[in-house]
């Protein structure tokens, strides 16, 4: 089979495999939906009455924690039958590059559905919509490459679950930290030009996240 | 007496540096006083931290490309040194903080930084733990170290010179401190100190290599 149709089939698979279990599509949403409520409820504030800075930080946090829930199940989930006979059929670069870009298309949906619902109850503040969704996109290609990754690292190990949280939280920082910082400059709508190279660097992380992950994942797929 | 040369220059190299931190004459310069001192203790820690971390990593890879357990050893012990040297560039640094910027924790991007790196290695360091096989252990911590490490890259040299809010020398538009700070005095003293504790990090995983392997042959 060539190269690009069996990458094409196994991302298809990982949206079948999705959609059959519509359980747990309908419960990664439920739970943004709650987070975000809890968070409105907590705060105990009027739309547009929290700052910015708050704003932002918070939109994160909640992203970052849905985030570990939905991706988190990639590698865990999969009984070792279905693992041998993946093993069997792709090479591990396929198998890695099609989860990649089907949980950062997944996670891309939540995050823009997180985006809505949040700034249906917590006002919304952003003056660059246009960038915050291009800071939006790159942060969950960064975001689910990251995990994809760990989370296939963890699920070698018992009790994975705490294991991807510790795993991932302190690999993902300096990216979280470059999303928020950018996230920070549309929401205030600076210049563009000023912060251009904050993107940049979010390319540059993502793209050194993705390159590790390609060439390492066949050393994990093996054992 | 071949092997020994190292060890006796590591002792030598040492009290030279730590006398000569506490006693040799040091520049007057503002704010900082005698507190520059603590150059020859704070900012060896990262330096030394930086290398025997890339030394793992480096036997990280060489594991994964060749499976042999003791290059797994030499990845875990550089590992566990280079965790030690940052705790004591911490805690150092904390100590230099109190007095020069008034508190011990300050909010600085490079203190930040270096809390995460700290987390990134404990985080290795409870992934080995939690694996039984060895062969496997091995393997998966190998990719999860050169895979942090990939992480630890623009966390460590990019991130906090982007910033100009640090406090520390080097970064924004603060230039770094070999040009205004770091003089002929400080030099003679500093670099050799670098050369001693990163050398005393390799004696101490040379050391728990050892025992290692020793115990890998006994199990067997």
């Amino acid at each position: 089979m060539m190269r690009r149709t069996l990458l094409f089939t196994l991302i298809q698979k990982e949206f079948l495999s999705e959609w059959r279990q519509k359980y747990a599509l309908n419960g990664m949403l439920l739970y943004l939906a709650s987070t975000v409520f809890v968070c409105y409820m907590s705060f105990n504030l009027k739309a547009g009455a929290i700052q910015p800075v708050t704003w932002n930080a918070l939109f994160w946090i909640i992203i970052l924690f849905t985030a570990v829930n939905a991706v988190a199940k990639s590698f865990i989930q999969a009984s070792e039958g279905r693992m041998l006979y993946y093993y069997s059929i792709a090479r591990p670069e396929d198998i890695i590059l099609s989860k990649i870009i089907y949980y950062t298309l997944l996670l891309l949906a939540l995050t823009l559905v997180g985006f809505l619902l949040y700034s249906l109850v917590m006002g919304n503040p952003v003056e660059d919509v246009l960038f915050f969704v291009l800071v939006v996109v790159l942060g969950a290609i960064g975001l689910a490459s990251a995990l994809t990754m760990v989370s296939g690292i963890a699920s070698k190990a018992p009790n994975s679950h705490t294991l991807v949280a510790v795993l991932s939280f302190p690999v993902m920082l300096p990216l979280l930290l470059v999303i928020i910082k950018s996230a920070k400059y549309a929401i205030d709508g600076l210049d563009r030009s000023t912060y251009t190279d904050q993107i940049f660097v979010l390319l540059a992380i993502n793209a050194i996240i993705v390159a590790v992950s390609y060439l390492l994942f066949p050393y994990i797929w093996r054992s | 007496m071949k092997k020994k040369w190292w060890k006796i220059l590591t002792v030598l190299l040492l009290t030279y540096s730590i006398l000569g931190a506490f006693l040799f004459d040091v520049p007057r310069l503002a704010i900082l006083n005698e507190t520059i001192r603590n150059l020859h203790f704070h900012v060896t820690m990262w330096f030394g931290m930086i290398i025997l971390l890339t030394v793992s990593v480096i036997y990280s890879l060489r594991y994964l490309r060749s499976n042999n357990m003791r290059l797994d050893h030499y990845a875990v012990e550089f590992a566990n040194a280079g965790v030690l040297f940052g705790v004591l560039g911490i805690a150092t640094g904390a100590v230099w903080a109190n007095y020069s910027w008034g508190e011990p924790w300050s909010g600085d991007p490079k203190q930040n930084s270096a809390a995460i790196a700290l987390l990134i290695y404990l985080a290795y360091l409870v992934l080995r733990n939690s694996l039984e096989d060895s062969q496997q252990r091995a393997k998966i911590s190998s990719v999860y170290n050169v895979f942090a490490f990939a992480a630890l890259i623009p966390l460590l040299f990019i991130l906090p010179r982007m910033t100009d809010s640090s406090l520390h020398p080097g970064n924004g538009g603060n230039p770094g401190f070999n040009s205004y700070d770091l003089d002929s005095r400080l030099r003679v003293v500093f670099y050799p100190a670098i050369i001693a504790w990163t050398l005393l990090g390799v004696w101490m995983v040379s050391l728990r290599v050892r025992y290692k392997n020793l115990k890998m042959k006994w199990d067997d």
